[in-house]
This record gives C-alpha cells, sequence and structure tokens, in this order.
C-alpha cells in the first residue's frame, strides 16, 4: 500500500530516486552534548549539498545527542535526516516507540542497523539489548508501513509511521560469498534503500555488484555506494588493518602517499594540505567511477569529523546542485 | 556443563563477617568436573581459610564437606550434621548449588566461592568455551548445531553482520585467567584490559552449512525471537504432570 502520489514516505531521498537522479547523502554525527548550535554548525557544511543526512545512533558506542533528538533539530534546520537506529540500546517496544514519534516529529528515513557493540565505546560494562536483529527491524519497519501493524501483529489505530526504510551492506565483509545473499535477505525484509560500507577496492565492489545484479537486487532497491576521502596515508592503513569489512587496495594507499613527494617531510602542514586535497581528488574520482556501474544509485559520503569536504567532493563530482523534486 | 570459576580469596574473606566454624560445601557434580568446587578444591580452600585467619591474627575453624549433587534436597539431607556445626558455609557450587543449600537450611548463612560463569565445553585442558545460553527454544537445526544465541555477540538471528572478517568476530574477549583480566599497556601508556580473538558464529555456521549443501536454511528472513521461554519470562519452570507424584486416592 502506497500513498496517493505512489509514494512510500514521500522523503526527499525518495522523491529523488523515484525521479532517476544519482542521490548523495551525508553523515552528521550527533555531539556528545546538550549542544543545539553544534548541529545547526554541521548543517551549514551540508544543506544544499546532500539530499538527505545520515543521523547517527550512538555511533561507535559512544554517547551522544540521541539519534531522534538531533533528527528533529535537523529538521527544523532545513536538512533531511536519515534517523539511525541500532539495535543495540532497544527492544521492539522501545523502537516502535521511536518510530512514532520519529513519524510524528517530520523525520521519513529511517535506517536499521545492528550497532556498533558496547565494547568499542565509552560504557563497555554496559548491557546490550539485541532483542531484534537489523534484519527483523526492517520487517517491522514495513509492516509498520504497509500492514499497520505492529510487531505483536496489533492492528494500528490512526496514522501509521511511514518511512523510507534503509539498510546497510557490508560488500566486502566475510564470508564474501554470502554477502549478495545477505542483500537479499535486507531487501526481502522491505529495505527500499541500501548505503554499503566505505569502498575505496573498487574492482572488489563491481565483482559484488555483478552478484547483486545477477539477483536483480538492484532493482528492488536503491543502493547508495559508501565513499570517503582519505586524510591521508595513515587512516587509509588504518581502515585496511583495523576495521573489518574495508580493504584498501595497496595503489590507493601509495597514490596517496605520493601527494606528499617532495615536501619537506618536517613540515606537516604542507604535507597534510597536500593528502587532503589527493584524498578529495581520489574521492571524487571513485564517486565518478562508481556513479558508471549498473545497478548503482547514489553515493553515501562519510566525511569522518570532515564535513567541509563535502562540498569540493560533490561539486568536484559533478552533482552539484542537488535537484529539488 | 554449568562451568564456574573460583572467587578471589580475598572476596571470599570480606564475606565472612564474625564467623568462626566455617564449613567450605564442595560439590561432586559439574564444578568437580571443571575443577572448581569438587573435593579437592573443598579441601584446599578450607586450608586457606585456615591458614589465612591466623595469618590475619583472627583465627577460624574451616572445614569441609562434599556432596554429590547440591542442587538436589537428597544430598543436603545427608550433611545435616556438619551444616549444624558451622555458623557460615562457603558454598563452592554453582549458583544453584549456593541456592538450593540456603533454602534448605534457612537458618544458615551461606555465600558463594565461585562465579558461575557459563554453560559450556572443555575445549582443552585448562580452557572451557560457553556454548550455550538456555533460551528456552533451541534454534541448533537451523544453525547446524553451532549457536549464534550464545556465540554471537549480537545475538543475531540473521547473519553474519557487517562486523565478519577472516572467521572472527570484531568484537575480543577480554582477556581473563582465573577469572581476573590481563591487564597491558594501552594507548597513551593507560592500563587497559587485554583481549583475545573470538570466532564468528555467523561465519561457522555459513561454512558448516555450505558444506553440508543446507544454506537454504538460511536464505529466509528469521523472524524474531520469541523470548519469553528465556530469562526475559521471568524465572523459568518446568512442570512435567507425567512424572509428578499423586497422592493415592
Amino acid at each position: 500500500m502506497s500513498t496517493d502520489n505512489g509514494l512510500k514516505s514521500g522523503s526527499n531521498l525518495e522523491k529523488v530516486l523515484r525521479a532517476g537522479h544519482f542521490a548523495v547523502t551525508g553523515e552528521l554525527g550527533p555531539p556528545q552534548s546538550a549542544d543545539p548550535d553544534h548541529i545547526k554548525e554541521k548543517v551549514g557544511y551540508l544543506k544544499g549539498m546532500v539530499d538527505a543526512v545520515n543521523v547517527t545512533d550512538n555511533q561507535t558506542a559512544v554517547v551522544r545527542m540521541s539519534s531522534l533528538g538531533a533528527s528533529v533539530l535537523a529538521v527544523q534546520e532545513g536538512i533531511e535526516p536519515v534517523m539511525q537506529m541500532t539495535c543495540r540500546d532497544r527492544n521492539r517496544l522501545a523502537m516502535q516507540a521511536d518510530f512514532l514519534a520519529a513519524h510524528a516529529l517530520g523525520v521519513r528515513n529511517m535506517l536499521a542497523l545492528s550497532g556498533d557493540h558496547q565494547s568499542f565505546g565509552n560504557h563497555p560494562t554496559s548491557k546490550n539489548v539485541h532483542d531484534m536483529d537489523s534484519m527483523q527491524q526492517i520487517r517491522m519497519l514495513k509492516d509498520l508501513r504497509d500492514e499497520k501493524k505492529f510487531q505483536c501483529g496489533d492492528v494500528m489505530k490512526g496514522c501509521e509511521p511511514r518511512f523510507f526504510i534503509g539498510a546497510a551492506a557490508a560488500p566486502e565483509a566475510h564470508p564474501v560469498e554470502w554477502r549478495p545473499m545477505r542483500l537479499a535477505k535486507k531487501v526481502a525484509a522491505g529495505a527500499d534503500f541500501i548505503q554499503t560500507q566505505l569502498v575505496y577496492n573498487l574492482p572488489a565492489f563491481k565483482k559484488y555488484m555483478e552478484e547483486v545484479r545477477k539477483m536483480r537486487l538492484h532493482e528492488k532497491t536503491a543502493i547508495l555506494v559508501g565513499v570517503g576521502p582519505l586524510k591521508g596515508p595513515a587512516m587509509g592503513k588504518y581502515m585496511r588493518d583495523f576495521v573489518p569489512g574495508i580493504t584498501v587496495p595497496d595503489d590507493v594507499i601509495a597514490r596517496i602517499e605520493a601527494a606528499a613527494k617532495g615536501i619537506d617531510p618536517e613540515d606537516k602542514a604542507a604535507k597534510q594540505k597536500a593528502w587532503r586535497a589527493e584524498g578529495i581528488k581520489m574521492c571524487i574520482e571513485l564517486i565518478q567511477e562508481v556513479k558508471e556501474i549498473e545497478g548503482v544509485a547514489g553515493v553515501h559520503v562519510m566525511a569522518i569529523e570532515w564535513e567541509e569536504a563535502v562540498k569540493p567532493l560533490v561539486e568536484g563530482a559533478g552533482l552539484l546542485p542537488r535537484p529539488v523534486v | 556443563m554449568i562451568v564456574a570459576e573460583q572467587k578471589p580469596l580475598e572476596e571470599i574473606k570480606g564475606v565472612l563477617g564474625d564467623a568462626e566454624n566455617v564449613l567450605v560445601a564442595g560439590c561432586g557434580t559439574c564444578v568437580t568436573v571443571c575443577l572448581a568446587g569438587g573435593e579437592k578444591e573443598a579441601q584446599l580452600m578450607a586450608s586457606a581459610l585456615r591458614i589465612a585467619s591466623r595469618v590475619d591474627g583472627t583465627p577460624i575453624e574451616a572445614t569441609d564437606v562434599t556432596v554429590q549433587r547440591q542442587c538436589e534436597w537428597e544430598y543436603l539431607e545427608m550433611i545435616e550434621a556438619e551444616v549444624e556445626k558451622a555458623d557460615l558455609i562457603v558454598s563452592l557450587a554453582c549458583g544453584i548449588g549456593v541456592q538450593t543449600f540456603a533454602r534448605h537450611f534457612p537458618d544458615k548463612w551461606v555465600v558463594p566461592g565461585l562465579n558461575t560463569t557459563f554453560l559450556g565445553q572443555p575445549e582443552e585442558q585448562g580452557i572451557w568455551t560457553e556454548q550455550c545460553q538456555a533460551c528456552g527454544n533451541c534454534m541448533l537445526a537451523m544453525t547446524g548445531g553451532i549457536c549464534p544465541v550464545a556465540r554471537c555477540s549480537k545475538q543475531v538471528q540473521n547473519g553474519p553482520c557487517g562486523g565478519s572478517e577472516h572467521g572472527l568476530c570484531e568484537v575480543k574477549r577480554i582477556r581473563r585467567v582465573d577469572g581476573v583480566p590481563v591487564m597491558v599497556k594501552g594507548r597513551g601508556g593507560r592500563m587497559m584490559p587485554a583481549t583475545e580473538d573470538v570466532e564468528c558464529a555467523w561465519h561457522l555456521i555459513h561454512d558448516r552449512l555450505k558444506e553440508h549443501n543446507r544454506l537454504d536454511l538460511i536464505t529466509g528472513v528469521q523472524e524474531p525471537k520469541d523470548w519469553t521461554t528465556s530469562r526475559d519470562g521471568g524465572p523459568r519452570r518446568i512442570v512435567r504432570e507425567d512424572l509428578i507424584l499423586m497422592d493415592e486416592e
């Protein structure tokens, strides 16, 4: 069942994708404080650059302003949020309660995630929830929207929460051969759009997309590729060595390393400037390449603690101005 | 079996209060097999408490006794005389034994000498690993005999999640030896617990199902789990009417 205009949620992101545009989403991490100005400042860098912005939910298991609260602030600031919700901190009651509140407060995109384990964050002695997993969360969002049914089966009286339902995918996590099938499960559960883990390994991603196309998943869900500019070789190596599901090929590391060639090794500021400029350039090229892959519907730009990079990236990739739909 | 490990002696000493006659009670089943609270451990614990109390200058009497199973009334009935003489019991049983003991001897003060850690398996000599969480709704038929409830860090029902790499989970286990975290120097010189790798349960499930040509078992979306049979339904109870002894009519 859809709304009268045939849209599931009526969100800007949904409309952009429906109109056939190449979508761009960004990321907004809420503050580790109750400060609304922090959100306003970040919105300043992102407004007009992206179609919607992911508002993270206690990312890396560090306590921050809730994704619901920060999403509402984003709405007030005139940028569309993709509210993230993890299975780590809420059981099915709390999840559904927040879906209702989020819809009532103007949020129209919801991204289902299992969530970083609490041992990574600043409250490692806490207890996690994991009443449901992200797959089941997607199905719950779909049932609420399309069947007007709570997870328990009760039929809702009154306005149902209508979200454009998002999910994550990690194409390079292991076992790699199972990843397209896991995506298929998320699509079957009800994912309208997918944002992938950061991609630096283009050949590996192309192989994944080949499988995805064989299963015709790209026709049933909009796949946004996760991209992010490297700040320097150290970041590339960290991603390669310590972040599961991300591979960074040697030629990528070598290229960013080479950017500081000829610069006085003692001149840290000059090296950093050169690396960052190259990081943005490489990311622009990657966006242009993934744009040509059949089945890719957009990019999800993750400029971690580097929001200023979003404009040059999106502009450089020829994705400005963003469509008004 | 139920796996447990001994509490540090200092902690046990801290809950003895003014007791002068302490009975250390061992248990002859699970905790004997995992070498935490059997007859030998009870003897050693009683001896350690005696020596420690003398060193501390407040000598106590500490004796020991071991029963086949502390979690069953009939075995506890057999040690009523020993319990009677004691003014405090250190139970070296699992949490079930400690509670059964306290219920059976309501006038006595019973404290635990072990931390009950999990339902597990002896992996190799001296190493035990958790295998089951007693969720009350076994899904091993779907997962090829590998439990995601007990062995996946996030209890994911539709795994593996994106944190799986080279067969390992991104979540590391705190390395403990004799129950105590091993501390190492971390970033910035701050001391922090050392960690060790954990296998990704869902990677194991995937590989095993593939080997048996049964990946079809996990291609559908697994519905949300009914946790009422787990601890979440409150303390659980089993009633087997066929076994209940009826008064003869």
